[in-house]
């Protein structure tokens, strides 16, 4: 008979450890399984000013390897796993990854999100050839040459200004004709001789020469096209929910997060879903980690 | 098997190396690059059959450059001193032992 734990974790980000610190604390029997490594998105960012607890700041990928840190000093386990599958009905319920199958009473889907991409086709060939999806990691490739940065939000914006001080020139391709990022953020933006706008816009292919040499735009409005030129493309067009997994046994909201409430339960008992990828209204570290403790509450009245 | 540190001085001797050998196109400052490293560290501890050299793309710009590097991490995978792959991005401990295979 195979081992069954009394909860099963999926992701290692804030809301998966916080929700294993809990559980472990409550004496379950958990296990975490993360794709990649502690943090999740949360390891993508240098320095986080808005959890608490940091004075100074605290860089994303300390904190993650410090949240894992915390969950498996009181017992919690972690194994390295891309979880394919998940079979939820019943009471005792199935994940499937990549590396094994396990089995647990209680299941927290916390699998955030990842960057939303622009839907080209074969777009995942082009990453590594010009496409980037993480100004921050990438940037310091295009000191003095053009970069076309997508979106018209806070992340788009702030990606745009980071890379107007290495790059020559930043295009900035939004499919409105305002910014919809706050306020604090336009006028730097405006600032900066070497940012341009391109507004309604939106793109619809790739120029490519050995690698990504430019964008065909479609105006929005009148429907034109036009190829512009650049030597990289930087995507910041929001995020999408990591449901893929679930194979359609939990209801999802319009834009394809899990629907729970602040009880972080599901349509199906003993399953919670915690963090960025459930419907709520502020995605912070500091909301993700709050879920976590709050689906262990209600696990231990379920269990 | 330990992790090397690549350098332009010792990338030839590794390159001749028998073994398969797995370079990582890294910063100390890139996010994604991180949360590949214990999963490296992980692989360089099970498997004796590869070497696993890292790259820091600040100290190493002309060997970033000579392999095309503008996004990191970026893996190579090379045999008997040939690229048989290369790719951007973060990927899982099961999609990197699978490039080795390459
Ligand atoms: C660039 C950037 C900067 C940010 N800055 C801040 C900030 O300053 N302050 C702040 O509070 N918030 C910030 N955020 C938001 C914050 O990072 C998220 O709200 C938070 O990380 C959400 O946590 P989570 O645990 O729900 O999901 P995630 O952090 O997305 O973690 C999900 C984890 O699940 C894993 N996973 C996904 N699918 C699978 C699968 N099938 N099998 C196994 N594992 C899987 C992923 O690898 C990942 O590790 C930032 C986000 C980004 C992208």
């Amino acid at each position: 008979m195979a081992h069954i734990y009394d909860m099963i974790i999926l992701g290692g980000g804030p809301a998966g450890y916080s929700a294993a610190l809990y559980a472990a604390r409550a004496g379950f029997d958990t296990l975490v399984i993360e794709k990649m490594s502690a943090g999740g998105q949360m390891a993508l960012t240098d320095i986080i000013d808005n959890y608490p607890g940091f004075d100074e700041g605290v860089d994303g990928f300390t904190l993650g390897m410090k949240m894992q840190a915390g969950a498996e000093r009181f017992g919690a386990k972690s194994e390295y796993g891309e979880v394919l599958s998940v079979d939820l009905a019943g009471e005792v319920k199935t994940v499937k990854t990549d590396s094994g199958d396990y089995q647990t009473r209680t299941v927290v889907i916390a699998t955030g999100a990842n960057p939303r991409p622009l839907g080209l086709p074969d777009e995942a060939t082009l990453i590594g050839r010009g496409l980037h999806y993480c100004a921050h990691c990438d940037g310091r490739f295009y000191k003095d040459k053009t970069v076309m940065v997508v979106g018209g939000g806070n992340s788009a914006v702030s990606d745009a200004l980071y890379l107007s001080r290495i790059a020559k020139k930043v295009l900035l391709v939004h499919r409105r004709d305002t910014l919809r990022a706050t306020r604090v953020y336009h006028e730097p933006l405006m600032k900066a001789s070497n940012v341009e706008f391109l507004w309604n816009k939106t793109v619809s292919d790739v120029v490519m020469g050995d690698r990504i040499i430019g964008a065909t735009l479609q105006d929005v409005k009148t429907g034109t096209s036009e190829q512009v030129l650049c030597d990289g493309i930087f995507v910041s067009i929001g995020r999408v929910p990591a449901t893929e997994c679930l194979n359609g046994q939990l209801p999802l909201d319009d834009y394809g997060y899990i629907i729970a409430d602040e009880t972080t339960r599901t349509a199906i008992p003993g399953v919670y879903a915690v963090g960025d990828v459930r419907t709520k209204a502020l995605r912070q570290v500091v909301t993700a980690a709050a879920d976590g403790a709050v689906a262990v509450h209600f696990a231990e009245e379920y269990l | 098997m330990a992790i090397i540190h690549v350098t332009a001085t010792n990338f030839a001797e590794i390159k001749a190396s028998e073994k398969t050998v797995l370079l990582d196109f890294y910063a100390d400052w890139c996010g994604p690059c991180r949360m590949v490293a214990p999963i490296l560290e992980d692989i360089a501890s099970e498997r004796e059959d590869i070497i696993i050299g890292k790259i820091n793309v600040d100290d190493e710009g002309s060997l970033a450059h000579q392999f095309g590097v503008v996004s990191i991490p970026t893996l190579v995978v090379m045999k008997n001193g040939e690229i048989v792959h290369q790719s951007a991005g973060a990927r899982p401990k099961a999609q990197i032992l699978k490039l080795l295979e390459s």
